[in-house]
């Protein structure tokens, strides 16, 4: 029966092209601009190390005077460079990183490549397996190197290709401002989504394509990047931020389980009252300890119109569906004599009811393909744009898995209301009033 | 007209009307508030930034290798005058930011050290005696900086200039009586004067955040001298900004080639600048629009698709009234009735949906509340287009020949 009902649903489609045009226009459309939309979405809002980031956590804490001191507010978003380094030393967590953002003039030996800028991160020696950040050649600086100021780098895939063109550089000499550095290691391609280590340099910002150990980073006085926030007699004398109260740092802690978290806080709310006993903090102990997700939660990441486009997506797809629904309405009605004469010869309601879901779901076919087109065009639009997560927009195996199950549920959903209502048709009225 | 007999003849019809007049609702609701985001954004990128943009560009100036502070003032003056000799430049001037940036130095203004919450917020411009001319600012009072006020600030340097210049708006925020003038005032934790008053000139940024201080802006007397970030504004003489920017970029190259200026961004002309700054406006914008057009058309479709259903179902019905004397006239005004009945059913469900959905974004999004206006505007265009879309199967109906009820169907 399933393919005499297909070959039923085709010949009825073809007899009336303009308004099976329309339904299929009208879920493509709808489908088209949810797909788009929830796949930027999803994309956004993903999980940049799904293996760890319910044991990596932001610790945050108040090191402020009491000039604008509001009750219930947030500590700031960064460390100082003391608070850093005293939780950095403290080693009180699995694996720990202090760090910032910069830039640094890279200096080729090549004669036909010009002197150009990197963005560079300034970090201590877990930052890259606290990260899971692969390495292509060689590995990370060690703790030593942290101490000694060692003239060490670690650079990206990109630029090893750039400067020694895909070759194994470990052990060879860059030069950054003036200085050489002995590549120690080379990161395969990685790039988390978003950046969550540190969003001030751009949410969704590629990776940088130097690191440099910390302490060489300040020896050298390499600029840096990023927000600063002062107060007091705080200023921006990059020659003595080591001592100037003002956030600029990000630091990160890797604890093994939720027991190791909650010691944690403890621990970093007696530094707190330590801090406040020396005289150094002013404001109430005030610590938050967050993990990944629930940092990129605190700091809004998703762009709030990203978020809006897709509910406004969704209402597209309802009224499209509605209208899909009142034009099915409309065909399956008109077809009310052809159904009678099918009651009348002994089919029953189910049996019209299949037929008439059938034909639903080849519009609802038809829909989800050219929605799909609709969505890598979108997709494409999305692309080339300038924003910072433009690149990133790509559909995935579970998004276009999603797209024909949204396609196939809502035409169905839309072909539910006429099938029925065509169901209803009395046969004996039908074949009277022929 | 006949008002009765239309309803009674639609409650035959409960299904389609409700889905026609749901969406119309729908789609009420949808529209107002796009165009209400349309109009906000538009609004948002047309917001003039007080300087004479067409002849400005900008050029990111990065140096190579280490220098001192009293190398790189020496350099970005020889650079500068290069810059002016150039015949198709009309002046130059060096700053930390500029405009629709994005990125600066904004802080707080204090009117007394004690103070514990700040004035203002500023967004603060480095500029020298050639600043006010090469943006084309116009000072409303007091003086110009002097060249010998311009100090050089580098990576180790705190900002304490003896004279700033602010905007009006500014002016106007910390001292309402209009005295700012030769006032003195706190920035940075450190005493200045105010020599002088601008007319308009824009933040850096136009995000949400520093829309509390749009228009306050403030130049102090300094020329920074970092390897990174440094920024040349230029302005052209009218209409050969072009070739400006070309024999500008070649002025500097032969001045010193050790620097790098990017070949994306490097140079950028002040209509780029603004494109950058409001891309997401302008592409929200657009894309509501795009919305809008989809909607209201396929909401056509959907009426033109049901309509020329009921017209092709009641074809017997209106033979039968044409004969009994009907005019043409008679039955293109049922139909147009009838729909405006169905479509202002569904512009009274879609004005309280509007309303209501337009609350949930003000807690959500922090959208302003819509005004009634877009609702009134939205309301004509979905009657419009209900009368519209109906009128090609009306017309059809109206054409059905008396003859019609003489047949068997």
């Amino acid at each position: 029966m399933f393919g005499y009902y297909l070959d039923l649903a085709l010949r009825s489609l073809k007899r009336n092209k303009v308004l099976t045009a329309l339904m299929v226009l009208a879920i493509a459309l709808g489908i088209g601009a949810c797909m788009t939309t929830f796949t930027v979405l999803h994309v956004l809002s993903g999980d940049p190390i799904p293996s760890k980031s319910a044991r990596l956590f932001y610790p945050q804490l108040d090191p402020q005077d009491m000039d604008g001191y509001r009750e219930g507010g947030e500590p700031p978003d960064q460390v100082t460079w003391i608070d850093g380094m005293n939780l950095l030393k403290a080693k009180r967590g699995a694996r720990q990183a202090l760090m910032t953002g910069g830039a640094v003039p890279i200096q080729p030996a090549k004669a036909d490549i010009d002197p150009f800028y990197s963005d560079s991160r300034y970090t201590t020696s877990n930052f890259f397996a606290m990260f899971d950040a692969p390495f292509l050649y060689g590995h990370g600086w060690s703790d030593a190197d942290d101490e000694s100021k060692s003239r060490v780098v670690v650079i990206t895939r990109t630029l090893n290709d750039k400067l020694f063109g895909d070759k194994d550089s470990t052990g060879q000499t860059i030069r950054l401002q003036d200085a050489d550095f002995r590549v120690i290691g080379v990161l395969d391609t990685w790039r988390p989504n978003p950046h969550f280590y540190d969003l001030n340099t751009g949410n969704y910002t590629e990776l940088e394509e130097v690191f440099v150990p910390l302490s060489t980073s300040r020896d050298l006085k390499m600029p840096r990047n990023g927000s600063m926030d002062c107060w007091g007699k705080g200023g921006a004398d990059s020659d003595h931020l080591e001592n100037a109260e003002c956030v600029w740092m990000q630091f990160w802690v890797e604890l093994a389980d939720a027991s190791k978290a909650a010691e944690y806080k403890a621990f970093v709310e007696n530094y707190s009252k330590e801090q406040k006993t020396l005289g150094r903090f002013q404001r109430p102990v005030n610590v938050k300890l967050r993990n990944v997700n629930e940092w990129l939660d605190y700091q809004k990441v998703v762009p709030s119109d990203v978020r809006l486009q897709s509910w406004l997506a969704l209402g597209f797809l309802i009224v499209c569906l509605v209208n899909t629904i009142g034009l099915m309405l409309a065909k399956f009605l008109r077809k009310s004599g052809e159904l009678g004469v099918r009651r009348a010869l002994g089919a029953s309601k189910g049996e019209v009811f299949k037929q008439l879901l059938i034909e639903a779901c080849i519009i609802g076919m038809a829909g989800g393909i050219c929605g799909l087109g609709l969505a890598f065009l979108g997709l494409w639009l999305v692309r080339q744009q300038p924003a910072d997560y433009a690149s990133l927009a790509h559909l995935d195996l579970s998004m276009l898995a999603i797209t024909f199950v949204l396609a196939l549920v809502s035409s169905l959903l839309a072909g539910l209301l006429p099938a029925w209502r065509a169901c209803q048709i009395t046969p004996a009225l039908q074949l009277k009033s022929q | 007209m006949q008002i009765k007999p239309i309803l009674a003849a639609l409650r035959r019809h409960k299904a389609g009307t409700f889905l026609i007049a749901m969406q119309i609702a729908l789609t009420l609701a949808i529209v107002c508030n796009a165009l209400f985001i349309i109009q906000q954004r538009v609004t948002h990128l047309s917001e003039p930034t007080g300087i004479d943009e067409a002849d400005i560009f900008t050029i990111q100036n990065e140096w190579v290798g280490k220098h001192t502070d009293v190398e790189l003032n020496a350099q970005m003056q020889a650079d500068l005058q290069a810059m002016r000799s150039v015949p198709s430049v009309a002046d130059a001037t060096a700053s930390n930011s500029f405009p629709l940036r994005g990125g600066g130095w904004d802080d707080g203004i204090k009117l007394d050290p004690a103070q514990v919450q700040d004035s203002s917020g500023t967004a603060i411009y480095f500029a020298d005696p050639n600043t006010i001319d090469t943006f084309g600012l116009k000072l409303i009072a007091g003086r110009n900086f002097t060249a010998d006020e311009v100090r050089s600030m580098g990576m180790r340097d705190n900002l304490k200039p003896a004279s700033v210049i602010v905007t009006r708006t500014l002016a106007d925020k910390l001292f309402p009586d209009g005295s700012a003038l030769g006032k003195p005032i706190y920035l940075a934790g450190e005493q200045t004067t105010i020599v002088g008053i601008v007319d308009m000139l824009q933040t850096q940024s136009v995000d949400r955040w520093a829309s509390s201080f749009r228009y306050r802006s403030l130049l102090v007397p300094a020329r920074l001298t970092i390897e990174l970030g440094g920024f040349y504004i230029v302005r052209a003489k009218p209409g050969q900004r072009d070739e400006a920017m070309k024999a500008v970029k070649q002025a500097l190259f032969a001045q010193n080639p050790r620097r790098v200026i990017d070949d994306e961004v490097g140079m950028l002309t002040f209509d780029q600048v603004r494109a950058i700054a409001y891309d997401r406006d302008r592409g929200m914008a657009i894309l509501m629009g795009i919305i809008s057009v989809a909607l209201l058309a396929i909401t056509a479709a959907g009426i033109v698709g049901l309509t020329s259903f009921w017209v092709g179902q009641r074809r017997k019905q209106i033979g039968v009234r044409r004969a009994l004397g009907a005019t043409r006239r008679d039955i293109l005004g049922y139909f147009m009735t009838e729909n405006l009945l169905i479509t202002s059913g569904g512009i009274i469900a879609g004005a309280l949906l509007a309303v209501i959905m337009n609350l949930w974004l003000v807690t959500r999004f922090e959208m302003s509340r819509l005004s009634l206006a877009y609702l009134l505007v939205g309301v004509i265009l979905l009657l419009l287009l209900g009368q519209g879309a109906v009128l090609a199967p009306a017309m059809r109906a109206s054409k059905v020949s008396p003859v019609e009820a003489t047949r068997s169907i």
